[in-house]
């Protein structure tokens, strides 16, 4: 049997120092483990794909004959405000791993390891942009199938869809440094939740702003998740996108900016 | 012959809140030895550990492996150790090979290196066949030995090892021991903290006490014992009524606190008096009208130190009821 060599004198040669090229490499390392998580519980991506389809059916054939739409068919309204739902309720998965991942101690292993600091928050929500890739995938797939159409051309269409992705993405961060803060995944999965109804409920997403009393527009309008779906709506159906599309940037780099940092340093410290 | 120094730890405090959870430490390990940090639940072991790997900064006092310092040189003192124990982890959705092919890429490693070195530690570790299994599917002693095989992977010259056998059952328990033993044979130093008394007594070529944040006392499991200075008087009583009144009646004997334990209706008590104490007590009971089943002086153990340094009974290891087997057992000393 060969046993590992392990030297007792001297000082072992340490690596070399982290170089951009060594943290990519440890980001590629967390990210295949954190997507070979998700392979690997299929019940979960289902039953977090079941949930978003059941918003598409209810809007769609329960609550949208109701919704008056002027100059727009409801399916049209509605399926950019599901793109949008369901990257931020799949990025808040990011909330649950971490705290997982804590409460498990796997952290703790590589937090004594010779890797990047960066990559186990980078390669988490890498991991949480692909499965958004698939969900979103699935979306498109369902919202065609109940009748949406994507009306402003392909190259609108897909980036709507990119659009979609990046905000999810931003988000990310905002659910690792909520898992990373409350490092418990149950509690984690309900404190998740909070910031996310207010923002996709008293939003666009699912009914006209206009119809809402005053001082709930006065925050509807402008806040995160309705400018970047009525981008995306504006990407798909036709209409003046600049102006929220612009809007949306801001807000997912505003995001990133300011949950990376937030992140990175509630990681530092547990 | 001259020792060189691994781990040291030179007055390192550390408060959480009001919680002083380490208190002025000082310690050393030598290189290529065992050194147990043995304490109860709380006595600041695993904040220690936290400290030696980085996770955790000392607010006073230094620490320092291979003598690069966990503050100042954390991400080069990351590079030799190990880290494995109960906080430490596997990816139980990964395989055993995949935890270990992902531990290997983290010390920067190449494909073909950390491929060899997963089937090493497997095979070193008898987990060649459940290697591409999931670790979910693994029993609590596979886990471990995958968890300390982990550690290896980056073949770190000091091994820092968490209470590495709670919650085992004998058989693994066992199993682990002798795996340690086989690692420190080719020269690793290791750190293990244990609130087992019987690990310390079995793998630590020294043993440092800790309770409360603060180091108690040190030395080798003999020194330990030999510190009692002199035997034990033990006795146990028929009638569990009377276990009080003859704790009572030893206190005026013996040097110290006598210690009761109702389980076992047993009293000890340190006796540097020897055959004299021994005398007085048997009239002394005798007198009082105390029904024994036993009494007499025995050497002190390792149990007794530890009762009398921090007034509470020590976490007893399961292992000791495989201990009539007898012949596992080896003591060794520095």
């Amino acid at each position: 049997m060969t046993a590992p060599t392990v030297t007792s004198r001297g000082r072992p040669a340490v690596g070399p120092s982290m170089t951009p090229t060594i943290a990519l490499g440890d980001i590629a390392a967390i990210t295949k483990r954190n997507l070979l998580r998700i392979l690997r519980t299929p019940q979960l991506l289902v039953f977090s794909s079941i949930q978003p389809v059941m918003f598409v059916l209810l809007f769609r054939y329960v609550f949208g004959g109701a919704i008056p739409i002027p100059g727009i068919s409801y399916v049209d309204y509605l399926i950019p405000g599901i793109f949008v739902q369901t990257t931020l309720f799949g990025g808040a998965a990011a909330a649950v791993g971490l705290a997982q991942d804590l409460k498990g101690g796997i952290i703790d292993r590589f937090r004594s390891l010779p890797m990047a600091r960066s990559a186990v928050l980078a390669g988490r929500t890498f991991a949480d942009l692909g499965r958004n890739v698939v969900v979103t995938a699935l979306m498109v797939t369902v919202g065609v199938a109940v009748g949406f159409r994507f009306h402003g051309g392909f190259a609108s269409g897909v980036a709507a869809l990119l659009l979609v992705l990046a905000f999810g993405y931003a988000f990310s961060w905002m659910f690792a440094t909520i898992g990373l803060l409350v490092k418990d995944p149950e509690t984690a999965q309900i404190a998740g939740f909070i910031p996310m109804f207010p923002l996709v409920f008293a939003s666009s997403a699912f009914v006209p702003v206009q119809s809402m009393p005053g001082w709930l527009q006065a925050f509807a309008n402008v806040q995160p998740v309705s400018v970047t779906v009525n981008a995306v709506r504006a990407l798909t159906q036709g209409g003046p996108v600049h102006h929220w599309l612009w809007q949306s940037l801001a807000w997912t780099i505003g995001i990133l900016v300011v949950f990376i940092p937030l992140a990175v340093r509630q990681y530092r410290r547990t | 012959m001259a020792m060189e120094t691994m781990i040291e730890v030179e007055g390192v405090s550390k408060a959480f809140g009001s919680v002083k959870a380490l208190v002025d430490v000082d310690l050393q390990a030598e290189a290529g030895r065992v050194l147990g940090l043995l304490g109860p639940n709380g006595a600041g072991k695993t904040t220690l550990v936290r400290i030696l790997t980085t996770l955790l900064s000392p607010d006073q006092g230094r620490a320092r492996v291979a003598g690069l310092d966990a503050v100042r040189d954390a991400a080069a003192l990351r590079s030799v150790i190990g880290l494995a124990g109960q906080y430490a982890a596997v990816d139980e959705m990964l395989t055993g090979r995949e935890n270990l092919e992902l531990v290997g890429r983290l010390y920067h490693l190449d494909r073909t290196e950390r491929r060899t070195r997963a089937e090493q530690v497997l095979e070193r570790f008898l987990l060649t066949e459940a290697a591409d299994r999931l670790v979910r599917t693994y029993s609590g002693g596979m886990r471990r030995r995958l968890d300390l095989g982990a550690s290896l992977v980056g073949q770190p010259p000091v091994l820092i090892l968490d209470e590495p056998t709670s919650g085992l059952d004998p058989r693994s328990r066992m199993e682990l021991w002798q795996f340690i033993e086989d690692l420190v044979a080719d020269g690793t130093t290791v750190l293990l903290t244990t609130q087992y008394l019987e690990e310390a007594d079995r793998l630590a070529h020294r043993i440092v006490v800790i309770d409360l944040g603060r180091v108690i006392a040190e030395g080798t499991s003999d020194e330990l014992k030999d510190q009692m200075g002199g035997d034990v008087l033990e006795l146990r009583v028929t009638d569990l009524a009377q276990l009080q009144k003859a704790a009572a009646i030893l206190a005026g004997l013996g040097q110290g606190q006598p210690q009761s334990d109702p389980d076992q209706r047993r009293v000890t008590v340190p006796a540097k008096g020897g055959a004299a104490t021994l005398v007085a007590a048997a009239r002394g009971l005798d007198d009082a009208g105390i029904g024994l089943d036993d009494l007499g002086l025995r050497r002190p153990s390792l149990d007794d130190v530890f009762l009398s340094l921090t007034g509470q009974r020590p976490s007893v290891a399961p292992a000791q009821a495989v201990d009539a087997d007898g012949s596992r057992r080896s003591r060794r000393s520095a």
